[in-house]
């Protein structure tokens, strides 16, 4: 084999890969990206029941209901509209009343929302940020510090 | 007042890396061996500066001095002493202190290793690594001051994150931050090659134990990190596809690609230009996950800083390098000879190969990390990608690197055969397969991927153990001549072979997860529930009262099989001064396999929720990393590293004595 042969059997190669690689991931931001939205959102954007997005916004006063068999439902909420979402499993040790939280799972009816997972945050200084840029953006942003009084 | 020294050392130290950056550089141009000789001694001096400074802080937390504001938002006067010290990087300013302080003990490394390497690359390499010194320690004297005092000073301290005050977490910072800042030597001797021009074969001799070092260390820090999250967090995750996560990931599969690299850059003076730019690269991933994780662009335990004039100075330091270096990369890359031809089928063949699929895996998770980041910027959408999108691309591109490892591993330098190779590994195909086989039909019914990765954890572990057997014994050698023989191969040989057991030992562990079991339930006192063959009796909840925290602990028996296993505690703690409650999970470890359980909150009919698993084989996913770190460290001590590169004689020689 000559040089020349040589280089172009490895940019054959390399080329085959990096094109899987691309196709790959074009197929995958097609198909697994998760969009996310608050409840104002869903109304404005029309999200279609069935669709399985990330649901952002502060757990409203009071809608926190245990049934049996770790079977949980509580509404998320933004300034404009309210979801109610049901969950099963332990919530995160931040989850509180009146806190920011964001659900990953499926919209099933229009103001209803199934989740598999609820985040809450990792210390308790912090909103979820796409919460927070929500609220700012709607100008219910009453800033970190009157939430908690310690700042970083 | 040592507290003001602390400060004052480290603008001393700012000052010594601007002349440790300048006159070598000048020297290494002029060929002046005296300027060129700043360089080792003003690389400890900085590390001096730097380590008093470090000190200087730690004395504060561990005297728990208030007036300081670091030691006032992240320590308290009751908290353990192994956290009031490992406070001290449990927070943005003391972690880039710890930071600097590896960058600067790295430096003195290379300065005291002056035998091994050639002057002007030691000038040119401690010229790099003083401007990135410098860089670092305007970032934190401008923005992140440590050592800011509070007037008058405050009573007791915030207390530092409760996640954080974790024996794990004492040491997964400082194994990580050398990983990630020994890649910054592999990126000195880079960009000190590209200034000087010339690359050749000694370059990778020398830049490769550095990287092996940093590239070891940087495996245990993602392991532990991996492992704080697993028991920590409750979930029972080990990996979350998060993007704090994938920051360190990404350094972790250029690093790795660099290793092999540079392997054939020694053996066989090839990949010279391709083996700088990852030497480039994989520093500028590292750059790049301090800045994900420290400039609060990304919410996580890790984002201490939501600062945005920090974030600013983080990107201007990262555009800086990364430009300067690819700059320099461009300028002078095409004026390197290209080094020794390989035909495709070869060992070299194989590792270009290893490169490929490394970097375009790196890529892939590259652009699921600042996908959303830049569609955020760009266009406003706010998008997750998450595990799905990273299974569906990252695992087609690492299950063919790792079928074809064995294979690689197994060929000869220069020009292989690839059925010649294939034959050699006959029995461990065959016993693969077998094991394959037999799990599925074990199994049956169950989740396929998990025999098939197991297969092909056995395959690895098994294809690594033949290479060493090939190599020292064939059919009718003595056993004593074979254990000789294996005893007698380079340290290397067996370091990447027990490195690439390690991998297959992970692989299984990673499989076997699909076996996984998951049940959530709510118990009282005396009630039960199950995961698979296990069960668990709650026995009763106990609160408890300790120094900084109070808890309520639930005490559990564990059944498998009907028989009693033991007792294991999961807790629900509350940390007093910050309000923050945490979920501590209870784990009771069979064999390789773990059972294990985290609580909720006491329900109003006094029953608690309760999240159990049964995860079988899960610690091999650690064992694994722990045995690929202790090849690497095994490689490291080959006897070819030890004595250094060869050079050519200095000394001149001995004048004539004249007869007296």
């Amino acid at each position: 084999m000559t040089r020349k042969q040589r280089r172009l059997t490895l940019i054959g190669v390399a080329g085959c890969v990096l094109a899987v690689a691309l196709g790959l991931v074009l197929y995958a931001m097609n198909d697994t990206i998760v969009f996310f939205n608050s409840p104002a959102d869903i109304q404005a954007k029309n999200v279609q029941p069935g669709t399985r997005i990330r649901l952002g916004g502060l757990v409203k006063e009071g809608s926190v209901q245990r049934g049996s068999d770790q079977q949980i439902s509580f509404e998320v909420m933004d300034a404009q509209a309210a979801v109610q979402v049901t969950y099963k499993g332990l919530l995160p040790d931040l989850f509180r009343e009146g806190q920011g939280v964001v659900a990953e799972g499926v919209l099933v009816g229009p103001g209803t929302f199934r989740a598999d997972s609820v985040l809450a945050k990792h210390d308790e200084n912090y909103m979820p940020r796409e919460v927070a840029d929500t609220l700012k953006k709607q100008g219910h942003w009453m800033g970190e510090a009157n939430a908690a009084p310690k700042t970083q | 007042m040592l507290v003001e020294a602390g400060h004052f050392a480290l603008a001393l130290a700012l000052g010594l890396s601007l002349i440790q950056f300048v006159v070598p550089l000048w020297g290494a141009r002029a060929n002046d061996p005296v300027l060129m000789a700043v360089a080792p001694a003003g690389a400890l001096a900085v590390l001096a500066c730097i380590a008093f400074s470090f000190l200087a802080l730690t004395l504060a937390y561990v005297s728990s001095d208030f007036s300081v504001l670091n030691v006032v938002q992240n320590s308290h006067s009751a908290k353990p002493l192994i956290y009031k010290i490992s406070g001290v990087w449990g927070n943005h300013e003391g972690s880039m202190l710890l930071w600097v302080l590896i960058l600067a003990l790295f430096g003195a490394v290379v300065a005291v290793a002056r035998n091994t390497i050639p002057m002007r690359l030691q000038a040119n390499t401690l010229a790099v690594q003083a401007l990135i010194t410098i860089a670092f320690l305007l970032f934190i004297l401008t923005t992140s001051n440590p050592f800011t005092r509070v007037i008058p000073a405050a009573p007791e301290g915030q207390d530092l994150n409760p996640l954080l005050q974790d024996p794990g977490l004492a040491i997964h910072p400082p194994l990580l931050y050398i990983g990630y800042v020994g890649f910054s030597i592999s990126f000195a001797f880079a960009c000190a090659a590209l200034i000087d021009g010339r690359i050749d074969a000694v370059w990778a001799r020398i830049v490769r134990p550095w990287t092996l070092g940093a590239w070891a260390f940087l495996t245990l820090g993602i392991a532990m990190g991996s492992y704080w999250a697993y028991y920590e967090l409750g979930w029972g995750g080990w990996w979350f596809w998060d993007p704090v996560e994938n920051a360190s990931l990404m350094p972790w599969l250029a690093g790795t690609a660099l290793l092999h690299s540079t392997v054939v850059m020694e053996k066989r003076d090839a990949l010279k230009v391709w083996t700088i730019l990852l030497a480039i690269l994989t520093f500028s991933l590292s750059l790049l996950g301090t800045f994900l994780v420290r400039s609060g662009v990304l919410t996580s335990v890790h984002s201490f800083a939501v600062d945005p004039e920090r974030g600013t100075f983080i990107l201007g330091i990262l555009i800086l390098f990364i430009g300067g270096s690819l700059a320099l990369f461009a300028w002078r890359a095409p004026m390197l000879r290209q080094g020794g031809l390989f035909a495709p089928v070869s060992r070299e063949g194989a590792l270009v190969l290893n490169n490929l699929f490394l970097a375009t895996a790196c890529a892939t998770v590259f652009i699921g990390t600042l996908y959303p980041l830049a569609l955020e910027v760009l266009a406003a959408e706010k998008i997750s990608v998450g595990a799905p999108f990273f299974n569906f691309t990252f695992l087609p591109l690492i299950v063919p690197l790792l079928l074809l490892l064995p294979l690689g591993q197994t060929l000869a330098w220069k020009r292989g055969n690839f059925l010649g190779t294939a034959q050699r590994l006959y029995a461990v195909f065959g016993v693969s397969l077998l094991a394959t086989v037999a799990l599925l039909a074990l199994r049956h019914g169950g989740p396929v991927a998990a025999p098939l990765g197991i297969g092909l954890g056995v395959y690895l572990v098994l294809g690594s153990l033949n290479e060493i057997l090939t190599r020292s014994w064939s059919r009718g050698t003595p056993l004593s001549v074979a254990w000789r023989k294996a005893r007698g191969l380079p340290r290397s040989a067996w370091g990447t072979a027990i490195a690439h057991a390690g991998v297959g030992l992970t692989v299984i562990g990673i499989a076997a997860t699909a076996w996984g079991v998951e049940t959530i339930g709510s118990l009282r006192v005396g009630e039960r529930l199950g995961a698979g063959e296990y069960e668990v009796r709650l026995e009763r909840v106990i609160p408890r009262v300790e120094a900084n925290y109070r808890e309520d602990a639930a005490i559990l028996t564990v059944f498998g099989a009907g028989r009693e296993l033991g007792t294991i505690e999961t807790m629900k703690r509350l940390y007093v001064t910050r309000g923050m409650p945490t979920t501590e999970a209870g784990i009771l470890t069979t064999g390789l396999g773990q059972i294990y359980a985290s609580i909720g909150e006491v329900q109003a009919d006094g029953s608690i929720g309760m999240r159990l698993y049964h995860k079988p084989l899960v610690l091999l996913i650690w064992i694994g990393a722990l045995v690929m770190a202790a090849g690497g460290a095994l490689s490291l001590t080959d006897r070819r590293l030890r004595i250094g590169a060869p050079a050519r004689a200095r000394t001149a020689p001995p004048a004539a004595v004249p007869a007296e």
